[in-house]
């Protein structure tokens, strides 16, 4: 047991805690936050993905202890943003979502790259979202939605 | 009894770790997946585990006396938005993982997991790269190749920490990285390749080749660099048979999970010959 601070979602908390707990069982398990998914369990799918300190990152291989003193948000706490009403429309508008389960992954990883490049190709795109499979799309409509999440969420990034 | 701890600066880890053993935890990126267990349930630990990923006191980049001084747990995205990291490295880490784990991976996390196939690791020894380690008793300095021993070992003693890594700044006119694996991202190398050179009024003054993914540690021979210093980039070219002729007995990779020997060697030895011939 250690005890962890960090924020969540815009909330402050203080947790007394394994630290070697996954941030992703936390968050779905104690938060209920399970719009953060379990894919592959092993970083590899990005189903999993939250933002911390607006970084990217696998929330399966985050141990709870990696997060004493950041920021974390997941897919509800983004949900409430600008910033999301547009990346989500651009991805309602292009079909770029399917059976859905790597969605909440794909768009926060959407803002981590806008978030660093506001303006990215589509070569940038695919680098910025190459660690979140999904196995509907075949990925050109993603793109397309983040090109489009770009352009009109122009100054928001 | 387990006690895991997030100690507060470096100075209390290095206390704790004097005082008992502990798996040290960075990024978390290599062990959380070693260390899985079911799903629902935290990773399994037989030791206690110290978390020095926050220990903001080791994230910098800077540059020192002639080297770029790194520390141990600076993620390597910030190497890739850094100016004053070494191209070579930035090439490699632009091609591992991905971006949601570069933002948590550590340099030093490579080194300390020491597989054979670690990305940064052929570009460290490439480089000539200098781990600083640091214990209550003091600091001392390590060339890459002498404190990875073999996969998975490594000379570091139970009350040491990686502190910094020092690369030596210096001039290539070609630098290649190769990574080859099942998947662009996030894929574990079948077999990688770093060449360097620095040609200077056509004369070769410096050439370095590592493989990854080929021998138990990372490969480099510097006695086989040395013989191709001080040719013109036209004889080297011609005398890229011999080349792979002295590399090759070195080349002794593994069947595994990823892919088998002949495939490997017979990349490895193709990414060197390709280096050579192109330049």
């Amino acid at each position: 047991m250690a005890k962890i601070k960090f924020v969540l979602n815009n909330k402050e908390i203080e947790m007394d805690e394994n630290p070697n707990l996954r941030l992703l069982d936390v968050l779905r398990d104690k938060f209920e936050f399970t719009g953060v998914k379990e894919g592959c369990g092993e970083g590899e799918c990005g189903a999993c993905a939250v933002l911390i300190n607006n970084d990217v990152v696998n929330s399966c291989i985050v141990p709870l202890g990696n997060v004493n003193g950041k920021e974390i948000m997941t897919i509800e706490g983004f949900s409430e943003t600008k910033k999301f009403e547009v990346i989500k429309d651009a991805y309602a508008d292009e079909g770029a979502v399917q059976c859905g389960i790597c969605t909440p992954g794909m768009i926060i990883a959407s803002e981590s790259l806008l978030n660093k490049n506001p303006k990215p190709t589509d070569e940038e795109i695919r680098i910025g979202l190459s660690g979140n499979l999904c196995r509907c799309t075949g990925y050109n409509m993603i793109v397309k939605a983040v090109k489009k999440a770009s352009k009109k969420g122009d100054g928001l990034w | 009894m387990v006690k895991n701890v997030i100690p507060a600066s470096l100075n209390e880890a290095l206390n704790l770790l004097n005082e008992r053993p502990f798996k040290i935890m960075a990024g978390g990126t290599d062990l959380m997946v070693q260390r899985r267990a079911w799903s629902q349930t935290p990773p399994e630990f037989n030791e206690d585990v110290l978390y020095i990923f926050n220990l903001e006191e080791l994230k910098y980049i800077k540059e020192e006396d002639g080297y770029i001084v790194i520390g141990s747990t600076t993620p390597v995205e910030d190497l890739l938005y850094s100016d004053l990291a070494p191209n070579l490295l930035k090439e490699a880490i632009g091609i591992m993982a991905s971006p949601a784990l570069r933002h948590m991976a550590t340099i030093a996390g490579n080194i300390g997991n020491a597989s054979p196939a670690g990305d940064t690791l052929p570009i460290l020894y490439a480089l000539d790269a200098i781990i600083v380690l640091q214990s209550v008793e003091g600091v001392r300095e390590l060339p890459i190749d002498e404190v990875i021993t073999g996969p998975r070992r490594h000379v570091m003693n139970q009350n040491e920490i990686i502190k910094e890594i020092k690369i030596p700044i210096c001039v290539f006119t070609d630098s290649v990285f190769e990574k080859v694996g099942g998947r662009q991202a996030d894929a574990i190398s079948k077999v990688s390749f770093t060449g360097a050179i620095n040609i200077k009024d056509n004369k070769v003054l410096d050439f370095r080749i590592a493989f990854g993914a080929v021998s138990a540690t990372i490969l480099r021979r510097k006695e086989i660099e040395s013989k191709y210093i001080g040719l013109t980039k036209e004889e080297l070219i011609g005398r890229v048979d011999d080349i792979v002729i002295d590399y090759d007995p070195f080349v002794r990779p593994i069947d595994d999970q990823r892919s088998n020997k002949e495939y490997r060697k017979t990349v490895a030895l193709n990414l060197l010959r390709n280096f050579v011939i192109t330049l």
